[in-house]
């Protein structure tokens, strides 16, 4: 993918992200009920909240609140939130590297899975683990993720308990992270207790998310690598007298990640959908788990703030998509 | 030896339903105790197997001291109307949609594929419980929103399926029959998109009976004082480490729920399809 085609993508992403700013600020704002009564004393007085309307950028027609918050987006500034009190951008930045990490991470552990799992299943093609591996992947991708997370953690929390079933790092291990991206800085600075910390509260989570994305892929992966292996250049490669292994992770495994990859693009969102809940559950202070508060206190500045992470993660994402196509398939390297 | 593998399938998935739909039918006549009942002595009370067991809790109670399987019974009615109610809604939303856009075409479509494409961009979850808390909660709050938020995937299927069948023959002969756009859609295409909409609805009903569990769990079902699957997965969350059971079983439950109704829907996938009937 040439460097036209990326700036003309960033700039395709501009209207997409007005139009799920302004879904979210009208969507936020049309249905009754009034955060700032929330927000004061039960014996607050008419003034006291006009007051705080206005502090707030609450008064004035929706038009003119979404103008208004426009213009300081676009300069950088998403607000105050109303129950925590601090600014959006600085509490979304906050959280934001805590669930990029968990993300990726079980991102890497379904497409790992998904591949092992595709791979194995046609190199034994009508046997046994084929039976097997179809059988778990039924299995999984009935199950969703919040029921997953409550039995990781009754399983290695609490009826074996292996795993720590909150947060995202000891406290009492006393470590200060200059960074939010705790799990890069400290594999950077070599502090090895820290980092098996870090994964032992991230596992389960990143399994919880990782299972329903890994039978997906496991599926599409492996009919897709099926078909490969009927092709002629796979006919070819045997003649030569390549092992079966090498056909399927050389040859084959490359032409059929297409499909697979575009999936695990779309279903990416739905992973960074699933850490909302999967983060409530294992108290993970990420965003989504700050998402339910803010939704739950109707935070309209903070909710509008992290819907937009969101919306960028997504548009980022389908990005990075777009431009491994062109590593995997010559023939769209134009 | 197919047409054994989707009895099979319908059976076990059908049956696990049948009974589940019994329970909530009758909760009032199965529960041994008032679900609401609380005893303080009983508190965190273990189940029949363990050793301070009481025989008149027999899955013990929670941590006010209610009876578990009481709640676990009475739970059933929410999570059984949610499904029907949510599933029936959801399918006919999205299918009126989806058929729509797939026989209209042109301006139609352009704009229902478009709304289903902005729709889809959001997190689902996290769109429902913005819903939720926008509209308010309770049992119809929870409907409304799983309505809202999911007419898209049968819209997407349906749709397409639509597509697919006006470009058949037999619809040609219809027009050439004289048959109004009307009458074709609904005597000859809708009968034939059919299978794969009742097929979708029972996915559509476990993902209801999940987004139930999940808005209750965060709070945002019916009142926390009617049990439900959900809310007791977070009453049982919070002491997970005095008694494991309160939260394992209504957690058992679903997963029931949803493996049977994805079993049913493998079976009436195959049962349903003449492609793979053959």
């Amino acid at each position: 993918m040439s460097g036209s085609l990326l700036l003309r993508r960033l700039v395709q992403a501009v209207p997409t992200l007005f139009g799920v700013s302004v879904v979210v600020f009208v969507l936020v704002r049309v249905v009754p009920g009034n955060p700032i009564a929330m927000m004061l004393p039960p014996g607050a007085s008419a003034e006291d909240m006009e007051r705080l309307r206005q502090a707030y950028g609450l008064d004035g027609s929706i038009l003119e609140q979404y103008v208004i918050w426009l213009g300081q987006a676009l300069q950088g500034s998403f607000g105050t939130s109303i129950s925590l009190r601090q600014d959006v951008l600085e509490l979304v930045l906050g959280r934001l590297p805590a669930t990029l990490e968990l993300a990726v991470f079980a991102t890497i552990m379904a497409v790992t899975v998904g591949v092992l799992a595709a791979t194995v299943g046609v190199l034994f093609r009508g046997r046994w683990p084929e039976t097997l591996i179809d059988a778990i992947n039924g299995f999984t991708l009935a199950v969703p993720d919040f029921i997953w997370a409550l039995a990781l953690i009754l399983v290695f929390g609490v009826l074996l308990p292996v795993l720590p079933i909150s947060g995202r790092v000891d406290p009492r291990l006393g470590t200060e992270f200059s960074t939010g991206f705790y799990l890069i800085e400290a594999l950077v600075s070599a502090r090895f207790t820290v980092v098996g910390d870090l994964l032992a509260h991230m596992i389960m989570p990143a399994i919880a998310l990782a299972l329903p994305l890994a039978a997906i892929i496991t599926r599409v992966l492996k009919n897709s690598l099926a078909e490969a292996m009927a092709q002629d250049y796979v006919m070819i490669a045997r003649v030569k007298g390549f092992s079966r292994w090498r056909i399927i992770w050389v040859e084959a495994l490359r032409n059929a990640s297409i499909p697979a990859l575009t999936l695990t693009g779309v279903q990416f969102t739905f992973l960074v959908g699933g850490t909302v809940l999967v983060e409530k559950i294992f108290s993970y202070p990420g965003i989504g788990n700050m998402a339910i508060d803010a939704v739950i206190n109707r935070d309209l500045p903070l909710i509008q703030g992290l819907i937009l992470s969101f919306a960028v993660i997504f548009i980022v994402v389908n990005l990075l998509v777009d431009l491994s196509y062109g590593l995997l398939n010559p023939r769209l390297r134009t | 030896m197919i047409g054994a593998r989707l009895n099979w399938r319908i059976f076990v998935g059908g049956g696990a339903l049948l009974m589940l739909a019994l329970t909530a039918i009758l909760a009032p006549l199965l529960a041994p105790v008032d679900p609401l009942e609380q005893d303080l002595f009983l508190e965190l009370l273990p189940p029949w197997w363990q050793a301070d067991a009481d025989p008149t809790r027999a899955l013990g109670a929670d941590s006010l001291g209610r009876d578990v399987l009481s709640r676990l019974i009475h739970a059933a009615r929410p999570a059984l109307i949610v499904a029907v109610v949510a599933g029936v809604l959801t399918m006919l939303l999205g299918t009126a949609l989806g058929l729509l856009a797939g026989y209209m075409g042109g301006m139609v479509d352009v704009v229902i594929s478009r709304m289903v494409d902005i729709w889809t961009s959001f997190p689902p979850v996290l769109l429902a419980i913005m819903l939720v808390a926008l509209i308010g909660t309770g049992l119809h709050s929870v409907i409304i929103a799983i309505v809202l938020i999911d007419w898209t995937r049968f819209c997407r299927v349906v749709r397409s399926e639509t597509l697919a069948q006006t470009e058949m023959e037999y619809i040609d002969a219809a027009v050439i029959g004289g048959l109004k756009r009307g009458a074709i859609l609904f005597r000859e295409v809708l009968p034939n998109v059919l299978p794969l909409v009742i097929v979708l609805l029972t996915l559509e009903m476990s993902i209801a009976i999940i987004v139930e569990a999940i808005l209750s769990f965060v709070g945002l079902s019916v009142s926390s004082d009617s049990p439900t699957w959900g809310g007791m997965i977070a009453e049982g969350r919070q002491v997970i480490h005095q008694a494991w059971w309160v939260m394992a079983f209504p957690m058992g439950l679903i997963l029931i729920a949803v493996l049977a109704l994805n079993l049913l829907g493998d079976g009436l996938k195959t049962a349903l399809d003449p492609v793979l009937r053959r």
